[in-house]
């Protein structure tokens, strides 16, 4: 018996213009559904869809939601009202925008309990504390008084799961609970979200963009493309055997270790705009397989057993799916095998104990009391035409180091040399930057926003040469010449991402810093931009800083990689060593917690607490307070540089120890 | 005839320029035209457009000023194309008072009939009703319909393509406009004042006063706001800090006191130097101007505020941070990327600001700081209405033209700044 079935649901414009366009699904209690697909492709409506919550000019135009018995279509505002929050909560993506930020976090979960569950004084409070401890909230009796200010990001969230919960929900509506959150925190969250469903036997629908979050915690799951559920399978069977061409192509477009020397298969295009495919597969557009009968004719969906089936063509007359599709994938031309040892002399960038500390001032005058140490003696070293990943979670100061790189925020101390001379020469270094709708100016044309920083360094001897440069620049990053007449909003995030990457080309840098240049993007248009820095970095003999907290991209296309934890470099080397030898406890947890989707049980390293304010590290080892292979040489000492092998450097007592030791064995 | 510029008059033309120039500058960008698209498309936005258009075209041909040619000099009293279409109504005034509509004076008088009797009586006015033996509202009425029925149909033959509530609101007007007209051509529609000039007339003059406050103040407003509120916001550190001070300092102070200090010494600068003026009227304008220039330097706090706001939000945007990694000059920063970005915020409190100003010139001439006396704006019919609607019977007429005016006036512009402020926001909804 399913607790929750979605029928025909249409939700769409007043002017009957479909968002949600006629999707059926159903959740049994104790069971997680995930709704899997891009931005834009309608799964938050259909979530609003349920809770009723339309935002204004949207509007539920047909179809059926039935819980527990209760078509929620029917009822009149007042009883949905009890409805939501009570048999039915949702939890949202932005934890930091959904609490109130003037009300304590008790007050709000005491406010849900008052209304669903009918509490009040210290029974309530009593309650309130309960359901913050069960989030896994320490201290929670002291915490129930504070502000969401005093909150991390995770703890947050937490606290919107108490919220969520604390009307004793049946079905649970998670929003991308995850998505705003560093990996080690989404560990944590999705672990407390599979507990909790455990121990209460509530359903959840899951919605997420990101196959690792679906892999680690739905049952089942449906795939949805431009309003449509274009796939529906248990776990199991879609991660082993994707029938949809789109499901097909989000597995091929994850980026890989294994997939290093290829270029991955990005799905061209993007998401259709609404309402702009009316006849035919909507996905016929960007689908290699498609034939003449899927622009004609709409799939029908195709049941292929109890709550599974696939909305394509390949299926209409073969029940049994043995279709395998194999990826046409062509070989780059041959990639030099990355040089384990660096030599010295081919480094194009060199940085010696970098510093960027930011004063903290406090007091009538305004006195300095401290430094928050946002990066804290970095040193790394680029070789001509690689890429030297950097990665940490938010907060680390990686974006500062590429900032103060670039001379954006001055440094502190350190020596950065680029191609042998002091740092001053501002073309030979540029940066790409993290959101495409934030990093081009929305009132320039593409032309404008090309030629500003050649007109600013005097590259090009004359407007023509640098219109001629432009034309080349965008036939090198694969855009329409036409384009440069054209303003960025005209543009999808993929094709701005390309224009920003072209406006840093357009002064002929040898280092690129990227960072975060992928992140805000779809999956499959990911894929688009990382084939493109591939290949730009074998024409043009690239280098790259690649600043980035997703470890699926760096194991893709870093030649080297520092982790940094609080302003310092814990972990260096090649690619292979860390990704495959982490020697780092932290680099052993933070790639234990990423969600993968090739293996069903891992061991996943649980780190406790959150990262430390650089502004009062802990003393001796910053990683020493989370760290699970704590001794207490790491509480006094910070650990010095151990070398694990000839490209792998490591900053642990424990490694240096077990170094020592083999040492002392030889 | 030989034309004379005041200095309102070139600031006005300045303005003019200027938004022609905006003008053809956003015909040519679709991304600047699509929120105006917005505000054409919004029906209040457009009633309130034509009846401030109205109200342009009086102040206009009120700005465009001659000086008439008598035998060989020039007539010392400067005359507008305004003056010169409402002649009879410049030239028409009677001796005092008379209510609107009337044909006789509001005040009983001592004459003598034809017998030789002194009898006190309503005398009959010189040019209110004088084609009619005696007073006679079936004529009023008559006139009235008349020039409304021509109004309406000149109305139908304009507005009839419109979309339906301009087509209506055009109807209304020109029955309005009809109405008067026809109406004025031998009566005093809104009555006359103390010395017997037609109420009418005035109102119709304290159009441009009020819009010329409203408007070339933000000619000294707005490039104190925008460049002191851009520059503190981008370069923070001391420039912010002075910045602020100068405004904080500025704000602080009461305008009224600041205003009535600084009009006061003008007015002794031009009392001590008449030899700097050939015509009354250039005296009276120096002083208007000078009161632009006062409201202006009271008045640029608050956008300076609002820009220097938006400016610390842009600064952090991920384009400028490009700019700045190109080596970009922070001028060419500030006039490339932040101020193109702030102009839909320049452009709403512009627009909010005028109705602001039109109110504060009649408080300023109502307390005695505000234009010349001898300038006919709104400020100074109210400020002739105080001792009018303390006599008995009551003068009511002067004071109700000048609110009835005045609300019109701002009413319009608030309307319509609201459409284009919604047109402009972000962050409303328009899916």
């Amino acid at each position: 018996m399913s607790l929750l079935k979605v029928k025909d649901l249409v939700t769409g414009l007043a002017s009957g213009l479909a968002i949600v366009d006629g999707i059926s699904f159903e959740i049994a209690a104790g069971e997680t559904f995930a709704l899997l697909g891009e931005s834009g492709c309608g799964k938050s409506m259909t979530a609003l869809s349920l809770m009723r919550l339309l935002p204004d000019g949207v509007a539920n135009l047909s179809g059926d939601v039935v819980l527990g018995g209760v078509s929620l279509f029917d009822l009149p505002e007042r009883l949905m009202r009890g409805i939501r929050g009570g048999s039915m909560a949702m939890i949202f993506q932005e934890p930091g925008l959904s609490l109130n930020p003037v009300m304590t976090v008790g007050a709000q979960i005491i406010e849900v309990l008052a209304l669903h569950q009918g509490l009040s004084g210290a029974l309530a409070l009593q309650r309130c504390v309960e359901l913050l401890a069960g989030v896994g909230i320490p201290d929670a009796a002291w915490r129930v008084n504070e502000y969401p200010f005093q909150l991390s990001g995770g703890m947050k969230q937490r606290v919107m799961i108490a919220m969520a919960l604390a009307g004793k929900p049946r079905l649970l509506v998670a929003d991308e609970p995850t998505t705003a959150l560093d990996v080690t925190i989404q560990a944590q969250v999705l672990q407390l979200l599979r507990d909790t469903q455990a121990s209460t036997g509530m359903a959840m629908l899951l919605i997420t963009h990101d196959l690792g979050v679906v892999a680690e915690t739905a049952h089942r799951v449906g795939v949805m493309y431009a309003g449509q559920i274009v796939e529906q399978a248990s776990r199991q069977e879609l991660f082993s055997r994707p029938l949809h061409p789109y499901t097909q192509k989000l597995f091929a477009a994850l980026p890989q270790a294994g997939l290093r020397d290829q270029p991955l298969a990005a799905i061209p295009g993007s998401v259709p705009p609404l309402g702009s495919i009316v006849q035919g597969c909507r996905f016929a557009p960007r689908c290699d397989r498609a034939w003449s009968l899927c622009r004609e004719q709409t799939p029908a969906w195709i049941t292929l057993s109890e709550g599974e089936g696939v909305r394509c063509h390949l299926y209409d007359r073969i029940e049994d799916g043995g279709f395998r599709i194999e990826e046409k994938t062509p070989k780059l031309q041959d990639v030099a095998k990355p040089n384990p040892i660096l030599n010295p002399e081919s480094c194009i960038l060199k940085v010696q104990d970098l510093q960027v500390h930011f004063p903290i001032r406090k007091g009538i005058l305004q006195r300095v009391v401290g430094q928050v140490k946002a990066v804290d003696g970095v040193s790394l070293a680029i070789a001509k035409g690689k890429t030297l990943a950097i990665v940490g979670e938010s907060g680390c100061g990686k974006t500062t180091l590429g900032k103060a790189l670039l001379q954006l925020i001055p440094p502190t101390g350190g020596r950065v040399v680029f191609d042998g001379r002091a740092l001053g020469a501002r073309a030979s270094m540029q940066m790409v930057f993290q959101d495409p709708y934030a990093s081009l100016n929305p009132k320039m044309r593409v032309a404008e926003i090309l030629e500003e920083g050649m007109s600013a360094l005097k590259v090009g001897a004359n407007s023509a040469a640098r219109q001629a440069h432009i034309d080349g620049l965008l036939d090198k990053v694969g855009l329409e010449r036409a384009a440069k007449w054209r303003y960025p909003h005209e543009f999808s995030g993929g094709q701005r991402q390309r224009i920003a990457i072209a406006r840093a080309l357009a002064v002929s840098p040898g280092l690129l810093i990227c960072d975060e240049p992928t992140s805000a993007l779809d999956v499959s248009v990911q894929a688009q931009i990382l084939n493109l820095l591939k290949s730009l970095q074998q024409e043009l003999n690239l280098s790259y800083l690649f600043i980035t907290h997703n470890l699926a991209v760096v194991a893709y296309l870093a030649h080297e990689v520092c982790v940094m934890y609080l302003g310092r470099i814990v972990e260096r080397g090649s690619t292979d060593d860390v990704m495959n030898h982490p020697a780092h406890p932290y680099t052993q947890a933070l790639l234990s917690a990423v969600p993968r989707i090739d293996e069903g049980a891992r061991e996943y390293i649980r780190l406790a607490g959150d990262l430390p304010s650089p502004a009062n590290p802990p003393a001796g080892c910053h990683f020493a307070p989370r760290c699970p292979c704590v001794q207490d040489i790491c509480r006094e000492h910070y650990p010095n540089a151990v070398n694990v092998s000839e490209s792998h450097v490591v900053h642990c007592h424990f490694q240096s120890i077990s170094v020592d030791g083999m040492t002392a064995l030889d | 005839m030989m034309p004379v510029i005041l200095w309102s008059d070139a600031l006005v033309f300045l303005l003019l320029g200027a938004c022609c120039v905006a003008f053809w500058h956003i015909r040519r960008h679709e991304h600047l035209l699509l929120p105006w698209r917005r505000v054409g498309r919004s029906a209040v936005a457009m009633c309130s457009l034509l009846v401030l258009s109205l109200f342009v075209l009086v102040g206009l041909l009120d700005t465009l000023h001659y000086r008439v040619a008598l035998n060989g000099a020039y007539s010392p009293e400067v005359l507008s194309v305004f003056d010169k279409l409402a002649e009879p109504l410049r030239l028409h005034t009677e001796k005092t008072y008379s209510a609107p509509l009337a044909v006789a004076l509001y005040a009983k008088e001592s004459t003598t009939d034809e017998q030789g009797r002194v009898v006190r009586t309503y005398p009959r006015l010189k040019y209110g009703g004088a084609h009619l033996p005696e007073a006679s509202g079936y004529d009023v009425a008559r006139r009235a319909l008349t020039g409304a029925i021509a109004g309406v149909l000149a109305g139908l033959l304009l507005g009839f393509k419109a979309r339906r509530a301009i087509g209506v609101t055009v109807v209304i007007l020109a029955a309005l406009i009809g109405m008067t007209l026809n109406l004025a051509a031998v009566y005093h529609v809104l009555g006359t004042d103390k010395v017997g000039q037609d109420v009418l007339y005035l109102s119709l003059k304290s159009i441009r006063t009020g819009l010329i406050i409203g408007t070339v103040t933000t000619l000294v407003t707005l490039p104190l706001a925008l460049f002191l509120g851009v520059a503190a916001g981008y370069f923070r550190g001391w420039v912010d800090d002075v910045i602020q001070y100068v405004y904080t300092v500025l704000s602080s102070i009461p305008s009224v006191l600041l205003i009535a200090a600084a009009v006061l010494m003008m007015q002794v600068t031009i009392d001590t130097h008449p030899n700097w003026f050939d015509t009354a009227a250039s005296r009276a304008d120096l002083r208007l101007v000078f009161l632009c220039l006062i409201l202006g330097m009271t008045s640029w706090t608050g956008l300076c505020r609002l820009l220097r706001g938006e400016t610390l939000k842009l600064r952090e945007m991920e384009y400028i941070q490009a700019a700045q990694s190109f080596g970009v000059s922070s001028m060419r920063i500030l006039s490339r990327h932040i101020i193109p970005n702030v102009m839909h915020i320049i452009l709403i409190a512009l627009v909010m600001d005028f109705s602001g100003l039109v109110l504060a010139e009649a408080v300023l001439s109502y307390v005695g700081v505000g234009v010349d006396p001898s300038m006919i704006s709104f400020g100074t019919m109210i400020n002739g209405a105080r001792l009018e609607m303390a006599r008995e019977p009551m003068v009511w007429w002067a004071l109700a033209a000048a609110f009835g005016f005045m609300l019109t006036l701002v009413l319009s512009a608030n309307l319509f700044a609201d459409a284009v402020r919604d047109a402009f926001d972000p962050r409303l909804n328009r899916s």
